[in-house]
Order: C-alpha cells, then sequence, then structure tokens
C-alpha cells in the first residue's frame, strides 16, 4: 500500500529536480547577454562581411567614430571620435579622435589605423562586398576600381595621430551617420600583417585569440553554425560604463529552432519569429513580442526591357492592384506598415510623397491604358522569388490580387533558390521579381541611389534622364530642407515610372526576454551593446 | 582467392570508387547554376575577377581539379568560401566529431531500444504484445524525423525540462538529437531483430533443447539469440554511416554544428571546395563502413569470400 503511494511521489520528485535553473536566468545574473543571431557569421572581417548578423557581432567587437544612440536614431554618439566639424558646403570633415581610445592589446587607436582600413576595403584586391559604401570618399571608387594606383589620391588623411581628414566626393550633410556603417570601422594593421598579406581574404587574423579589436566587448571563441562569444575588453576607453560582462551571438538557422529556445529559455533574445507563430504571442498580448518600425521596403522589381513590364501603364495597373493593407494583415502579420512610396518615412525628416495606394478602378484604368481589352489579353509572365514559405506567401497572395482586380490568369510564381535567384536577377532574366531593401544608414539616398541609371543595385535596366538630374543636384545641396525637397521631386518621378511595385514597410519583429534593458526601438535595429543591461525581473 | 587478396580486391574497388566520386561531384557542382560571390549587393565584375583569383576560381576546370586533387592527396581541402577565413579542413574538424557523437549515442539508443523490444516480441509472438510493438515500430519507421524531433522537443525539453531544445555548449541538446534520430533505427532493428529470432526459434535443434527441459528465457538466449543476432550485425555498418551522415535534419533542429548542416548549406552557398571536402568524408566513411562489412560477413561466411 505504502508503496503505491510512494512510488509516484518519488518519481514526480525527480522529474521536479531536474528543472534546474534556466540558463537565460543563469546568464542575467553573470551579466551575459545571449542572443540568437539567425544563421552562421561569413566573416568578423569588417572589409568581408555584409550580412546583419555578421554587422551585429562586429558592433560589439569595433567601434567606428561615431557610434549610435541607444535610443533616438537623430544623435550621432561620439566613438572613437570625440568631436568633428564640416565645411558649410559638407564636403571636408574633420574628426578629432579621443586620446584614451585603445586596441584590446592596449595599443592605442589613432587615425592611422582608420586610414589603413579604408584603403584596405577600397584596395581591389580585397574584393570587398561593402567597399561602394566608401566611394563617399573622394577617388574612392577610382582606387577600388583600379584607375587610381596611389591611395595617396584618396579623400583621407591622417593629420598627426589623433586627427583624420576626410574629403567626399560630393556634399553628405549626413556623413556622420554613414561613417557609423561597419564598413567604416578601424581594423588593427600589425594583426592583419602577423597574418598575411594587408588584402589576404582567409588568413587567421580573425579567429580566437588573434583578433584585435577597439570595441567595447574582444573576441573569446567563434564554433562554426554554434556561437561566437564576445567578453568585456578591459581596454576599451569607456569600458567603466559598459554593464554586460559578455554576450553570445548564437547562430541558429531555423526560425522555429530558435523560437522554442526562447521559450526554453536558452536566449534572452530571436532574431526573428516565424510569420505563423506571431498571431499566437499577439493574442496573448506577450510584451515579449516586439514589433518596431525599421528602415527598410519590400519591393518587386519590374524588368522594363522586356514586355509585358516595359510598358509603364501595365506596371501602374499592377501597382494599383495590390491591396497592401490585406497583405501586411493577413499575410505577414508583423505589423508591417502599406507602402506608400519607395522611402520610408524618417524621423530624420524626409517625407516621401505619397502615391501607391490600393486603387483597382484606377488598376484597370491602366491596363486600358496599356492596350489590355481584359486582363486574360496580357501574355503569361511570372513573378521570381528566392525559396522562402513568406515570400511565397506573398506573391501568392499578390497573384490572386491581380487575378480578381484585372483578370490576368497567367501569371506564374517561380522560386530559385539564393544564388541563382541573385544571378537571374542581375542577368535581367527575369519579369517580376521580389526584393527587400534595408537602409544602410539614415538617410532617403540609401534608397534612392541605387535607381541612377547603371547602378549596380538597380537591376531593372530602368534610366530615367530626370530622376537621375535630379538625383546629381541634391548630392549638390548641403541644406536638408532643400535637399529632402528635390530628393522628394525624383522620388516621384520613381513613384510615376514604377521601375519598382513597393509593397510594405519592415517591421523587426523578435521576442525579447524581460531581463534585457536599454534594447529600445532604432530604425536600423544597430542596438549599441555599452548601454544594455541585464535585470532579473522574474517571471 | 585468398584473405589478402580478398582485401586488396575490395580496397581497390573502394577507392576507385572514392575517386569517381570526388571527381564527379567536383564537375556537377560546377555545372549548377549561380556563384560562391553572388549576393543581395552586387559586386562589380573587376572586383568579383579578383575575388576569383584569390580562391583560385579562375583557372580552367581541369587545371583546378587537378591542383585540388593534388592538394588533396596532400590533406588539404582548400579554402571555404561561405565560412571566410576558415579552411574545408578546418570546418570538417569542428563538424565530423559532432557528427560522430550523435552518431554513435544514436547507434547505442537504436541498439539498446531495438533488440530487446525485437525479442520480447518474438518471445511473444502473435500476442497483442507482439502486434502492439510491431506497430510502434511501424510507426517510428514511417514517420519522419522532422515530424518525431518537434514533438519531443515540446515534450522532453519544453514541458518536462529534461532536455535543451537547441545549442550545443553546455547544452544537452545533442542527446536529445541523438536519441531521436536512434529511434528510427531502433524501430527498424525492432523489426529486423523479431523477423531472425522467429526463424531461429522455428528450427529443429530449439525444439530438442526444449524437450531437454531447457527453459523458454534459457533457449531464448542461449542458443536463439546467437543465431538470431547475425542479420542485425551486419546491418550495423550501414545504419552508422546513414546515423552519422543523414543527421542533418536533425542537426537543422537542435541547431548542432555537425557536418550535416554544412553539406547542406555548402550546396545552396555554392561553397564548392566544402561540398566536394563534405561529399569526400561522407564517401569515406560509407565505402569504409561497407568495407569493414564485408570483411566480416566474408570472415562469417566463406561462400562470400570465394564469390568475392
Amino acid at each position: 500500500m505504502l508503496r503505491r503511494v510512494y512510488l509516484p511521489l518519488a518519481l514526480f520528485a525527480v522529474l521536479v529536480g531536474c528543472r534546474t535553473e534556466r540558463k537565460v536566468d543563469v546568464a542575467t545574473r553573470d551579466g551575459i547577454l545571449l542572443l540568437g543571431n539567425g544563421g552562421e557569421p561569413r566573416a568578423l572581417d569588417p572589409h568581408l562581411v555584409s550580412a546583419v548578423g555578421d554587422a551585429n557581432i562586429l558592433r560589439a567587437l569595433f567601434e567606428g567614430l561615431v557610434t549610435n544612440h541607444p535610443s533616438d536614431d537623430t544623435i550621432h554618439e561620439p566613438g572613437v571620435a570625440e568631436r568633428w566639424e564640416s565645411n558649410p558646403e559638407a564636403t571636408e570633415w574633420t574628426f578629432y579622435l579621443r586620446r584614451d581610445a585603445r586596441w584590446s592589446n592596449g595599443d592605442p587607436v589613432t587615425a592611422h589605423d582608420f586610414v589603413y582600413a579604408f584603403s584596405r576595403i577600397l584596395d581591389p584586391g580585397m574584393a570587398s562586398p561593402y567597399a561602394t559604401m566608401l566611394y563617399f570618399l573622394k577617388n574612392g571608387e577610382a582606387y577600388n576600381s583600379g584607375k587610381l594606383k596611389d591611395f595617396g589620391g584618396v579623400g583621407a588623411k591622417a593629420v598627426g595621430d589623433y586627427e583624420l581628414h576626410c574629403s567626399l566626393a560630393y556634399p553628405a550633410p549626413y556623413f556622420p551617420d554613414v561613417v557609423k556603417h561597419t564598413s567604416w570601422l578601424p581594423v588593427h594593421q600589425a594583426t592583419i600583417e602577423k597574418f598575411g598579406a594587408k588584402t589576404a581574404p582567409f588568413t587567421d587574423w580573425q579567429k580566437p585569440g588573434n583578433l584585435v579589436s577597439n570595441g567595447a566587448f574582444q573576441l573569446e571563441s567563434w564554433r562554426i553554425n554554434a556561437s561566437v562569444k564576445v567578453v568585456r575588453n578591459p581596454y576599451y576607453w569607456d569600458a567603466k560604463n559598459v554593464s554586460l560582462r559578455g554576450i553570445n551571438f548564437y547562430a541558429i538557422d531555423n526560425v522555429f529552432t530558435e523560437e522554442a529556445a526562447f521559450r526554453n529559455g536558452l536566449i534572452h533574445y530571436t532574431y526573428s519569429v516565424p510569420q505563423n507563430l506571431i498571431p499566437r504571442y499577439r493574442d496573448s498580448h506577450d510584451p515579449r513580442l516586439r514589433s518596431e518600425t525599421y528602415a527598410g521596403v519590400y519591393f518587386f522589381r519590374c524588368n522594363v526591357t522586356r514586355a509585358p513590364t516595359d510598358n509603364a501603364d501595365f506596371r501602374r495597373a499592377l501597382a494599383y492592384a495590390i491591396d497592401q493593407q490585406v497583405i501586411v494583415d493577413y499575410v505577414t502579420m508583423g505589423g508591417q506598415v502599406p507602402a506608400f512610396a519607395f522611402t520610408p518615412p524618417s524621423e530624420a525628416g524626409y517625407q516621401p510623397p505619397s502615391v501607391i495606394a490600393y486603387d483597382p478602378d484606377k488598376a484597370r484604368e491602366y491596363l486600358k491604358k496599356a492596350g489590355y481589352e481584359k486582363g486574360s489579353d496580357v501574355p503569361e509572365f511570372a513573378i521570381i522569388i528566392n525559396t522562402s514559405e513568406a515570400h511565397q506567401s506573398i506573391a501568392v497572395a499578390i497573384q490572386d490580387m491581380w487575378k480578381k482586380t484585372l483578370g490576368i490568369t497567367k501569371v506564374k510564381i517561380e522560386n530559385q533558390e539564393w544564388k541563382v535567384f541573385q544571378q537571374t536577377v542581375q542577368d535581367l532574366n527575369y519579369s517580376v521579381s521580389r526584393a527587400g531593401w534595408i537602409a544602410d544608414y539614415v538617410d532617403p539616398t540609401t534608397f534612392l541611389n541605387m535607381w541612377v541609371t547603371g547602378d549596380s543595385n538597380n537591376e531593372t535596366g530602368w534610366s530615367n534622364a530626370t530622376y537621375d538630374g535630379l538625383i546629381r543636384e541634391s548630392a549638390q545641396l548641403a541644406d536638408p530642407a532643400a535637399r529632402y525637397a528635390k530628393l522628394r521631386e525624383a522620388e516621384a518621378v520613381l513613384l510615376d515610372e514604377l521601375p519598382v511595385l513597393p509593397v510594405y514597410w519592415y517591421t523587426r519583429v523578435y521576442l525579447l526576454s524581460p531581463d534585457v534593458q536599454g534594447w529600445d526601438p532604432l530604425l536600423l535595429d544597430n542596438h549599441p551593446y555599452k548601454h544594455i543591461r541585464l535585470e532579473s525581473v522574474g517571471r | 582467392m585468398d584473405t589478402a587478396r580478398y582485401i586488396a580486391s575490395r580496397l581497390g574497388q573502394s577507392l576507385i570508387a572514392l575517386f569517381c566520386i570526388i571527381a564527379v561531384t567536383f564537375f556537377l557542382v560546377r555545372l549548377a547554376p549561380g556563384g560562391p560571390f553572388l549576393d543581395e549587393k552586387k559586386i562589380p565584375e573587376h572586383l568579383l575577377e579578383n575575388m576569383n583569383r584569390a580562391y583560385g576560381l579562375d583557372k580552367p576546370l581541369p587545371i583546378q581539379f587537378v591542383r585540388y586533387f593534388g592538394n588533396l592527396l596532400r590533406g588539404d581541402l582548400g579554402p571555404s568560401t561561405g565560412n571566410k577565413g576558415y579552411s574545408v579542413n578546418e570546418v570538417i574538424a569542428q563538424g565530423l566529431p559532432v557528427s560522430l557523437g550523435i552518431g554513435f549515442v544514436g547507434l547505442a539508443v537504436a541498439l539498446a531500444l531495438g533488440i530487446p523490444i525485437g525479442v520480447f516480441a518474438a518471445a511473444n509472438r502473435n500476442t497483442w504484445i507482439d502486434h502492439g510493438l510491431m506497430a510502434l515500430a511501424l510507426l517510428g519507421i514511417c514517420l519522419p524525423t522532422f515530424v518525431i524531433a518537434p514533438l519531443l522537443a515540446d515534450l522532453l525539453a519544453i514541458r518536462l525540462g529534461w532536455f535543451d531544445v537547441a545549442l550545443w555548449e553546455g547544452s544537452n541538446a545533442w542527446l536529445l538529437g541523438a536519441i531521436t534520430l536512434g529511434l528510427f533505427y531502433a524501430a527498424y532493428i525492432a523489426r529486423l531483430t523479431r523477423a531472425s529470432m522467429l526463424d531461429v526459434l522455428n528450427q529443429d535443434f530449439i525444439r530438442t533443447a526444449r524437450a531437454k527441459g531447457v527453459s523458454f528465457l534459457g533457449v531464448l538466449f542461449h542458443h536463439a539469440f546467437r543465431g538470431g543476432i547475425g542479420p542485425v550485425v551486419s546491418f550495423l555498418g550501414p545504419a552508422l554511416a546513414g546515423l552519422i551522415s543523414g543527421a542533418f535534419v536533425i542537426e537543422t533542429i537542435f541547431g548542432l554544428p555537425g557536418l550535416g548542416q554544412h553539406f547542406i548549406k555548402a550546396a545552396t552557398n555554392r561553397d564548392y571546395l566544402l561540398i566536394n571536402g563534405t561529399v569526400t568524408v561522407f564517401a569515406v566513411l560509407i565505402l569504409f563502413m561497407n568495407f569493414v562489412v564485408d570483411l566480416v560477413q566474408a570472415w562469417l561466411d566463406p561462400r562470400v569470400r570465394a564469390r568475392g
């Protein structure tokens, strides 16, 4: 009799005993931030990376001239540069470096380190994917393309150890924003050259034990497809204000696994949330679900060099027949915003013209103007997407809208894996293709410059002399209001011609533990880790 | 044919097969559209050329192959374009132990569960116990791991807290992954064991032993088991190779840094040398297992050797 009672009880005790403290609770106590970071970083060399997840790690390891403010995108936080100034035309910039900035091996961070870094990323031998960001510098493009052999001709000079002078190719009043980008980070020359040539793409300098960095944290370990761990850098000039003892970046590719890891108490933050789990969090008003404005746009490219998308009226018909609200409410479900223009409205002051909206009558009118009596006359064309459930469901919704509103019956959806998709788009071997664009810095030019004739990211075949002229003129204006007005004009041309069909503006949707303090919404989602604290707030 | 010659001929066949696999993989991956350096940000043409030169991809394919094969013989698998700064050797050195660990533990689980269940079912043949266990085993074979894995993760990790659902360092998610993987093979081994045990139990010498007064359990373990386990032993080689190379679903679901993930990612990233490297490692593994099984079978049964 006794055994019947005690055996289940004992078993139960064993089971409960197995429930040890959750990993996040231990980490919160120890001051270690545990972040889901999407997939495996492609590199930790600031001159070889391009993905968002890579940049998230670099921001912990390195510090640029100017850094991100923890809660306000319009404020430029001094980084290695204590202060900076420019001429009224915003073409000549001088950064005054702080004297107490140190590399993680104790060496001082000097203006020469920046010049070295700029010369390395721009070196044609480096073949850096983000070298184009430094085309802001005078002759940056010429040096990068090999036309200019001597880096001395490029607009970046160290004046003594603590003064950095930048001459720009054109006025950029928003230049402090630009230099926040990871492509402008300094690198430690002695370390790089200890492990190989300046531009050798696969040396050991970026590995644990070798990497020397100047940010709030230094590299502790890196295991492929598992994690990158960083710990506080004792030499960091502002180390006393760094609250975290370390950060673990976990490479979890599978979004469902990442969400489960969060529920399981293994990580403080997820890189994303699977689309079909968003309503569950939302309906229960779970405060851990965060959905914040993110400076990015989801859109379709139209190939203007081939029928039927070579006809502007036809493209207009397609654009006005997309019910954006339905897509954000019922397909993406992450609080995204219907895009009435291409560039998202920004806190920095730019307001794009409001042009695109779902308007079935207007859409049908344009279809007639394009020469199609009814939608079924439109020749067959395809929407190309890169393989992903999310893109598939959006494409299916839009395919259906075009069918219902315009009667276009012959639209196919073709999915291709990422690398093939890139090739197809770059070769203009498509009619309509899905695309997304995230801002590199907070200024409308990061969205508008790419539509200039021949820009490598244009990829639609679209070319418009008026547009090119307006963008060129805007680049000569230092006054923000006048410049924005000019860019607005340019965007109006883009939205009239519609080589692109805007769908929605991004939101960042993720899960965040309430233990994480100081993680506020930011347009570019570039959170400066040194301001983040961990406090156990209980469950 | 004597044993030494048999081994030599088997080894020769394996090496030829290995060379063919390496060569076919090398040229086949280049036929796939796309390339390793294509990405959202388009890279200017001249930079692309530099990149191809840096990774030795600018030379004609046959020259690249000769160079690759020469390096391979020296044990150098070349650089990975998807994991910049890492060589394929380093990537495999990190991933293979994880895969081996999952594979061996999975095999242990499969044997520890499969054999007793098979023997027990055979001992209770045609009772509800037998039918129930075999139905369960059939379910185990039919349900793919990507269905079982999330269910087990939800039950054993999130609800009961015995395991972690993901991560590698300081986490036991790999154990849950190995168990999940082992379940499929356990189901297979259970059916295999049952069938061969029944085969043996129906034979005359068993009846003789029972007639002499040996207890049923005694017969089961002393007489039937030895004969009945043979087919399971010869299944072990392919099973282990399958467990090690077939773990990519498990690795993805539990976020484990094994070789299976590289196998898939390298293909989508067009990380040519990493594709070649992982295929080579898996090929060596599978050929080796088959080689060992061949030898064991030849040792057990001279007729195999004679056919060699």
